[in-house]
């Protein structure tokens, strides 16, 4: 393959790539994400393609090993293009089957599609299954559809337009001002606009400076970067690169963790493939930009997501975060100015300078614009990854999405943003799904879990499990973070046990207070953040511990 | 593990001392843990002193400096298989073969570790050997599996 060394020739050569795919050619497209190969879907994979061997149907049918469709609940999941039958729990023995009824005959196998277990209607199409229905899928949307580890379906469905558009169409300013147009807040968790970010990197002295991908994702229950990252790696690095193009960056970084093996691989070849093209390393698309980029592996404990753990980390230290009085956009990596942002952010990127800001803030409310990925775990009926726009209400992600909850239960909180979030209860879930509605409620939005309760669960115990993990994951730096986590815990597993006492409700509170004061990052100064969520909303289940009381919903037996 | 394989892996991070991490990753993964004279080739190989080698190295619970099982369990405790009952499938695990997280049984067959979300929430509980996931795990279920591994 030769170099793509211009706009003309990246289209050319895209022309080329459609020129040789038929859209009407059957394609079998097999979910390859981490939960539905763990399903068995690495088998159902061989299944296909011994039976296309078999029948001699190369010709007529590609197979595809896609990134997560989201739908992992009812994995293992397949989806035959073109008319987007969806077949769910599929098993080896169901293939011969499903090539010759469905990719040959193109009639629907009736048993395999998606039943509503309530209203008992059958949905044939991927579109049609309510979990879909109800999303809107911008960044997801060619998770179905592309194979990770090709590029050429990744420039087939438009890749890399953005990337052109951003070098020979537009200057940095121009770029920096449509993300800034677009209010694109940090997904990672502190909603920060990320234009801003960038502008304070670009504007900082100094010639050499970084940009990294934070694709650490530690937050418990948040599994929606990896399955994006995973599934469509071409998208995070065409933004990587269009906001290295901006800050003036040549060198970036993508952070991942040691246990996603199937990214790394995913990620390595997709960097190998780019750099093969023209649109990685020295004078890409021949506009003379220059940028490379090296993915750093660690193991990844939780503290390792914050900023400036993540960027000591890379320099080969302990991540042990920093005060952050000089923010790491202007002295980071090796005191160079280092611009960090999540999978998510990087995304949109392309998405913005290809459509426009005014396209993009059409879609949120007035404060969160675009979608946000969100991954549904705990009680519910249909775990997986779903991506609603900003200002769809909880009761809508949990209930039509979601499909509700389990084995007849009543829904008592919706958990967000893993340990360092917090808890709404029932009552609040017509709230809209945004930045700062939530971190009204106590419960901020963090990466993007959520974890459904259902009521048998005890919020004290939820409050102890999270302060527990924290303990074990403060990184022992900061003393009010190390001892006042520890604190709360005792205290807390005192109320779990019975052993509670008048005025511990007020000492944990005046703890709390202290450790979100005086802690030096974002660990320790929002730790308090499910205790604190939990006191404001379920204070009785506290004082009912307390007082020995019947709680006020019965402790679970774990 | 032999010294080749050990100058295999700091050449091809080129010897810098900032790939002090992934170094050791890798012959943690190599060789499931790591020896002191290990180390002290680190240490010198990479140009950092042995006592930033021995803070990276104790820091991590990933990092091991006593041999481990031949087989690593892992048990999610995130919290979406903490609701779905992790703690008693963590229960059955230990009695089963004896050890509590973070030790190996004497002869050497396995690892215990409880471990963080590891993202397929919707296997809860799940445990995970040697990579393997082997999801919606019952106490009932564990005995079998276990049973898979020599």
């Amino acid at each position: 393959m030769p170099r793509i060394n211009s706009a003309t020739e990246l289209e050319e050569f895209r022309k080329g790539i459609l020129s040789k795919r038929d859209p009407d050619k059957s394609c079998i497209a097999i979910c390859a994400g981490t939960s539905c190969l763990s399903l068995g879907n690495d088998r159902v994979i061989s299944a296909f393609e011994e039976e296309v061997n078999k029948q001699d149907l190369k010709t007529k049918v590609d197979i595809r090993a896609t990134g997560c469709h989201g739908f992992c609940e009812k994995g293992p999941m397949v989806v035959i293009y073109p008319d987007e039958i969806c077949y769910i729990q599929v098993t080896p023995e169901d293939v011969p089957e499903i090539v010759s009824q469905t990719v040959l005959g193109k009639k629907v196998i009736d048993r395999l599609i998606y039943t509503d277990l309530d209203t008992g209607e059958k949905a044939a199409h991927q579109s049609e299954i309510p979990f879909y229905k109800n999303q809107m899928r911008l960044l997801m949307i060619n998770n179905t559809k592309i194979d990770p580890r090709s590029i050429d379906d990744y420039l087939a469905g438009g890749g890399y337009s953005a990337l052109s558009k951003a070098l020979f169409e537009m200057s940095p300013e121009q770029v920096l001002e449509e993300i800034k147009k677009a209010n694109l807040r940090g997904r990672g968790g502190g909603g920060f606009p990320a234009g801003l970010k960038w502008q304070t990197a670009r504007n900082a002295p100094g010639e050499e400076k970084y940009v990294i991908v934070n694709g650490h994702e530690g937050e418990l229950g948040a599994f929606m970067d990896r399955a994006l990252f995973t599934g469509n790696p071409h998208s995070v690095l065409e933004g990587l690169i269009i906001g290295a193009y901006v800050i003036g960056s040549h060198q970036g970084f993508i952070y991942i963790r040691h246990d996603t093996p199937q990214l790394k691989n995913n990620i390595d070849m997709a960097l190998a493939k780019t750099e093969e093209y023209g649109l990685l390393g020295e004078n890409i698309l021949g506009s003379g930009f220059n940028f490379n980029v090296e993915v750093h592996l660690d193991i990844g404990i939780f503290v390792s997501g914050e900023s400036s753990a993540l960027m000591r980390s890379i320099e080969g230290n302990n991540p042990e975060p920093r005060p952050k009085y000089i923010r790491t956009s202007v002295s980071g990596i090796w005191g160079k100015p280092s611009d960090l942002n999540n999978v998510e952010t990087w995304a949109n990127v392309p998405l913005i300078i290809n459509k426009g800001s005014e396209w993009y803030t059409r879609t949120g409310t007035a404060g969160s614009k675009g979608t946000k990925l969100v991954s549904l775990s705990g009680n519910i009926v249909n775990t997986g990854v779903a991506e609603v726009p900003f200002g769809t209400t909880i009761r809508e992600i949990v209930y039509d999405i979601g499909g509700g909850i389990p084995n007849g239960k009543k829904l008592k909180a919706v958990h967000f943003g893993g340990p360092l979030g917090g808890s709404i209860p029932e009552s609040l879930l017509d709230t809209p799904l945004d930045f700062d509605e939530l971190a009204k409620l106590g419960a901020p939005i963090g990466a993007g879990s959520m974890l459904v309760l259902d009521e048998d669960t005890n919020m004290v115990d939820v409050t102890r499990y999270f302060l527990n993990f924290l303990t074990n994951e403060s990184c022992g730096k900061c003393v009010p973070c190390r001892e006042g986590i520890r604190q709360m815990l005792k205290i807390v597993t005192n109320i779990c046990d019975g052993k509670g006492r008048e005025g511990d409700i007020e000492l944990l509170e005046e703890i709390s207070e202290v450790t979100g004061a005086a802690s030096l990052c974002a660990l320790g100064k929002t730790a308090a953040n499910p205790l604190l969520s939990t006191l404001r909303y379920f204070r009785d289940e506290y004082e009912a511990n307390i007082k020995k009381m019947k709680f006020p919903a019965e402790k679970r037996e774990l | 593990m032999d010294n080749d394989k050990i100058d295999q892996i700091i050449n091809k991070h080129k010897g810098k001392a900032r790939s002090l991490i992934q170094v050791l990753l890798e012959i943690q993964s190599q060789n499931h843990w790591l020896p002191k004279e290990v180390l002290d080739k680190v240490s010198k190989k990479l140009e950092v002193p042995l006592s930033r080698v021995m803070q990276i190295a104790t820091f991590y619970k990933s990092f091991s400096l006593i041999p481990k099982g031949r087989n690593e369990v892992h048990v999610c405790t995130g919290s979406s298989c903490n609701v779905r009952g992790s703690t008693r499938v963590l229960d059955t695990v230990q009695d089963l073969i004896g050890i509590k997280p973070g030790e190996t049984d004497l002869d050497l067959k396995f690892s215990l570790e409880t471990s963080n979300c590891l993202g397929c929430c919707n296997l809860g509980p799940e445990i995970i050997i040697n990579g393997k996931h082997h999801g919606r795990m019952t106490p009932a279920k564990v005995e079998d599996v276990l049973k898979k591994y020599e």
